[in-house]
């Protein structure tokens, strides 16, 4: 009992000391842009474009569902119809847009870079680049981290555009709001910081994926288990810590 | 000259080295022997310095590895080549790729350049015509051999080999033995051998380091290694029915 409450408060502790000297490692090895220059743009491929058609079909539809849902729920006539635009708009620009993209990420993106991260830590692989005296962590985190920052805000305003028109489309074609009136809606109660507050979101977001995941592969121990048990870890927790990190935001931004 | 002194590293409770001293001199192949679990891989890697040591020395031409700063150490690790156990081939890439890797990496040469080394490095391993095949598409031996071509393509001055023909069939460990030979030959470098295949051993070694237990429990030549009449080397010997009957 007493050895199971250690390890429950020890091991977090421990894991975010391993998981801060890493990122205290990334952080000095971003100055060698020529050692993942070319990785950097492979990545980039992988976490932004690869991901953009799953991201962009997850954001048709929850716009289109908030359309539907904010219109089951106008029972009175006295509402105007626009109000519709007006709840579906902000609703992804400030939550829908992010979150959903980053759980698309953590579990196709974060699951990706752990099992890949922990296949080459199992096979020596992360051992023989730093045999050859190259920086693992310059050639191999580093690319990963600066792609999820730098494509999620791409996949962010993606999402966002196609989920509103999704919204929009549905709403017209079920006959629940004109497009005129769902962007008078949008445009009545459009806030300038909310697409900010986005795009501050999405780059904590990527942040928060990429290097969660990069922690999880790069420590794996163990053969296919512990490729396996890094690859699940570093999906969840990555849903995890967005979650808190969305909820920080809200609570301290908006 | 590459020297360990009174290594000692523990990981959690079990210790698995405990105050190992070892000389590698220049231009010689040393075999660092013993049992499975005996710490032997975990002495070859505080040699290239991935693993810090709990207390102790490793010394390159006199330079403290564990006592410089990260970038001295990737400069010091560049004149080293390393032989993984399973050959640590990047799967993303193909034959040609991970031979070119350190090339592209550390050198400023041309693709042409590039291709040449990469084919003398490929023959010289006995692999011509594999550079388009993937890791996955070779079989163990070839991987090795990849590998091999691989942790010589920037000519090293010192070559580790952590069980090079663990898993190999007896033709292709024969095969492997004689590439160590010719390359230590070819390239007059200093080579660490860890392995417990007492064949490769009295193949290819000036020297042999017993580790046992954790401890350098033996240390001396081929010769002295035969004449040896120490019980537990003499035991690990005979279970690999080298010796036996002599």
């Amino acid at each position: 009992m007493i050895l199971y409450a250690k390890k429950l408060i020890l091991d977090p502790i421990h894991s975010f000391g391993r998981y801060s000297q890493l990122l205290f490692r990334a952080f000095g090895a971003v100055p060698e842009f020529g050692t993942y220059r070319k990785n950097l743009w492979e990545q980039m491929i992988h976490v932004g474009i690869d991901s953009m058609p799953i991201v962009m079909l997850a954001a048709a539809f929850s716009g289109a569902v908030t359309t539907v849902q904010t219109s089951y729920q106008l029972v009175s006539p006295l509402i105007p119809k626009s109000i519709i635009g007006s709840i579906v708009v902000p609703s992804m620009v400030l939550e829908l847009g992010a979150v959903v993209t980053g759980f698309i990420l953590a579990g196709r993106v974060g699951a990706r870079i752990a099992a890949e991260l922990g296949t080459m830590r199992v096979t020596e692989q992360i051992d023989a680049i730093e045999a050859m005296g190259l920086n693992s962590i310059g050639y191999l985190i580093v690319p990963r981290v600066i792609a999820g920052i730098v494509m999620f805000p791409v996949l962010y305003i993606a999402a966002c555009f196609v989920g509103i028109g999704g919204g929009m489309l549905v709403g017209h074609i079920g006959g629940f709001v004109s497009i005129g009136e769902f962007v008078d809606g949008a445009r009545e109660y459009f806030q300038p910081f909310d697409p900010i507050f986005g795009m501050i979101k999405c780059l904590v977001f990527g942040f928060i994926i990429t290097s969660v995941s990069c922690f999880k592969g790069y420590y794996t121990r163990g053969g296919a288990e512990g490729v396996g048990k890094a690859t699940t870890e570093a999906a969840v927790a990555s849903c995890v810590f967005l979650l808190l990190a969305d909820l920080v935001l809200a609570a301290t931004l908006l | 000259m590459i020297s360990v002194q009174n290594l000692h590293k523990s990981f959690r409770d079990k210790v698995v080295l405990q105050g190992i001293d070892l000389e590698i001199l220049e231009g010689e192949t040393l075999a660092i022997i013993g049992r499975s679990g005996s710490g032997k891989s975990v002495l070859m890697k505080h040699i290239i310095g991935l693993l810090q040591p709990d207390s102790g020395r490793v010394t390159v031409d006199g330079v403290d590895i564990n006592a410089i700063s990260y970038a001295d150490l990737r400069r010091i690790r560049q004149n080293f080549g390393v032989l993984f156990q399973g050959g640590a081939l990047f799967d993303s890439m193909s034959s040609f790729d991970n031979v070119a890797f350190p090339l592209r990496t550390f050198t400023s040469m041309t693709e042409t350049e590039i291709n040449r080394v990469v084919m003398e490095c490929l023959e010289m391993v006995e692999l011509p015509g594999v550079q388009t095949k993937m890791p996955s598409e070779l079989s163990g031996g070839m991987q090795k051999r990849v590998a091999l071509a691989r942790a010589v393509a920037l000519k090293p001055r010192y070559i580790l080999y952590d069980e090079p023909t663990s898993g190999l069939d007896p033709e292709t460990s024969t095969t492997i033995d004689e590439l160590i030979q010719s390359l230590s030959d070819q390239l007059n470098v200093t080579s660490i051998v860890v392995t417990h295949d007492m064949h490769s051993v009295l193949n290819i070694a000036d020297k042999a380091a017993f580790v046992h237990e954790g401890k350098m429990h033996w240390a001396g030549t081929i010769a002295e290694l035969h004449e040896s009449d120490d019980q537990i080397l003499r035991r690990f010997v005979k279970a690999n029915e080298y010796l036996i009957g002599k």
